[in-house]
């Protein structure tokens, strides 16, 4: 696994739980502890009411797809035998939106509002990336 | 909008000016690369073209507003400015060009300032800017995006524009005919960088960048730099060239942590719509085009939805390249827009308005343009209503 050559995710004090959840395979996100609401990308604060409580949970995992493209451009290193790859905004269950990419399923297969779970794909040693497959129930 | 502020904007109506603008050499300088070319160089050519235009010196100037160019200060400098009674720096995005005239218009309005003078220089060829694959992206999540190949702005418009046809099953060619009409113009404007026309074999058959957006789709990358000056109607009538009055200007947003509007930002354009109209009392009808932000091709359409002048999701119907020429009943970019003419981040877009409203537009000129649009579709959208004095 050390040849990976992709984009690792920066590890920051804000961001660190996220990540580590996932190298657990969970998909994690703040929540407020007065309102109750979930939000990403991670902040200090809940948006919604501005209450600094909150404590990480556990997601459903479930989501769908609201947009998704084949990119052709060559910007990062590491993309390479995957030419050109998918990305996808998933919009959980809970409300708020991933990019992410889509396995387990062809490009002609993807449509807009289908239906998808997250696995989690371990990319290096220290590394687990959540990834979402089209859900078959 | 309550009735103060309604009168507040009717009362504004009319009472500030552009009245010079200048540019650099476009095509010229895309084949003539320079590493140690930087903005505020840029910016100085342009704005000595733009005094001249209007006929001011630079002690006229007393208010700057300068944007993609690290600091006021060094701008400053260059010029000799050293006691500017309104001064600062806009982030060098381009939905701040728009925000840029607004700002020395409200300056200019409140009596902050006499004469403003707004800076743009943009070094992105010559310093190798990709616009994508930063370390550090653009938007919040862009750390969260990377490890997936996530980046650029492009493949973010790519995102809302596939979910623009999920929804209202618009076609890619009215994105190629958009592209295509940019550079229909851009083939009559000296200036302008790529002056080949295409056809729609040519949009369909180029390569992709963020599937669904090929490469027609997007914007050029060049350098370039743009100023234009801002006064009151009333000096304005004092000076070499005829005003060109901002009848209205409004200012909306949809800030997300990804940059994605669910809408494609009809809530903000709806609000702007009613407002620029209604300022100005004038109708979709009285423009006699539109300058709009062309960063991706999805903006103009986004732009044209929102604001009204196609229903939403009906833009496909609306985009026919009868009535988006020279001559057709709202003419677009008709310098030749970010994709042909220029990536100016609207600066340029802003230049050609003012140009096109003086009857400069030469072999572009559209038949007695009075009155024009300019207006930028993306998370701070703008959008304003010019028209000569007369």
């Amino acid at each position: 696994m050390s040849e990976y050559a992709r984009p690792l995710p920066a590890r920051t004090q804000a961001t660190a739980p996220y990540w580590e959840a996932a190298q657990r395979g969970q998909l994690v996100l703040q929540h407020c502890l007065d309102c109750a609401k979930p939000w990403f990308p991670p902040s200090e604060a809940c948006a919604h009411c501005l209450g600094d409580r909150f404590q990480w949970r556990s997601l459903s995992g479930r989501g769908v797809v609201w947009s998704w493209i084949q990119m052709w451009q060559k910007y990062f290193p590491g993309f390479e035998d995957e030419s050109p790859y998918n990305v996808a905004l998933i919009e959980l269950e809970e409300g708020p939106r991933l990019f992410t990419n889509l396995v387990d399923c062809e490009p002609a297969e993807i449509r807009c509002d289908m239906p998808v779970e997250v696995v989690f794909d371990q990319v290096t040693d220290a590394v687990t990336l959540p990834k979402f497959r089209p859900r078959r129930d | 909008m309550d009735a103060s502020e309604r009168a507040a904007r009717r009362a504004f109506r009319d009472q500030t000016a552009i009245v010079g603008v200048g540019t650099t050499a476009f095509g010229a300088m895309y084949r003539d690369l320079d590493p140690e070319r930087d903005p505020y160089q840029l910016g100085l050519v342009a704005l000595r073209e733009a005094l001249a235009d209007a006929g001011l010196s630079k002690d006229d100037l007393d208010g700057l507003i300068v944007s993609r160019m690290p600091h006021y200060g060094r701008m400053c400098e260059v010029l000799g400015m050293r006691h500017p009674r309104f001064v600062n720096v806009l982030p060098g995005e381009g939905r701040q060009s728009g925000i840029a005239l607004q700002y020395a218009a409200m300056a200019i309005y409140t009596g902050l300032a006499s004469v403003v003078a707004c800076v743009y220089g943009n070094n992105g060829r010559s310093v190798g800017a990709r616009y994508g694959g930063e370390a550090r992206g653009l938007t919040t999540t862009a750390m969260y995006d990377a490890p997936y190949g996530m980046t650029s702005p492009g493949a973010v418009t790519a995102q809302m524009f596939r979910r623009h046809q999920h929804e209202y099953g618009t076609p890619v060619e009215t994105l190629g005919h958009l592209a295509i009409n940019n550079r229909k113009n851009a083939a009559h404007n000296e200036n302008a960088v790529m002056r080949e026309p295409i056809t729609m074999d040519d949009y369909l058959g180029a390569r992709f960048i963020a599937e669904p957006l090929r490469l027609f789709d997007y914007c050029l990358i060049n350098d370039g730099g743009v100023a234009f000056i801002v006064t009151s109607a009333e000096r304005a009538r004092d000076l070499a060239k005829p005003p060109v009055l901002i009848s209205a200007t409004s200012q909306g947003a949809d800030i997300t942590p990804n940059y994605v509007a669910d809408d494609f930002w009809a809530e903000p354009l709806g609000h702007i719509s009613e407002e620029i109209f209604g300022a100005a009392e004038m109708t979709h009808a009285d423009m006699d085009f539109a300058q709009l932000y062309d960063n991706f091709t999805p903006s103009m359409l986004f732009s044209l939805e929102g604001l009204g002048f196609a229903p939403q999701g009906e833009g496909a119907d609306w985009i026919t390249p009868e009535r988006i020429a020279l001559d057709g009943e709202l003419p677009l970019n008709t310098s030749g827009g970010h994709t042909s003419e220029s990536y100016m981040q609207g600066w340029a877009l802003h230049v050609e308005a003012v140009r096109q409203l003086r009857g400069e537009g030469g072999a572009r000129q559209v038949r007695d343009a009075r009155v024009g649009l300019y207006a930028c579709a993306a998370p701070l959208a703008t959008a304003h209503i010019l028209r000569s004095d007369a």
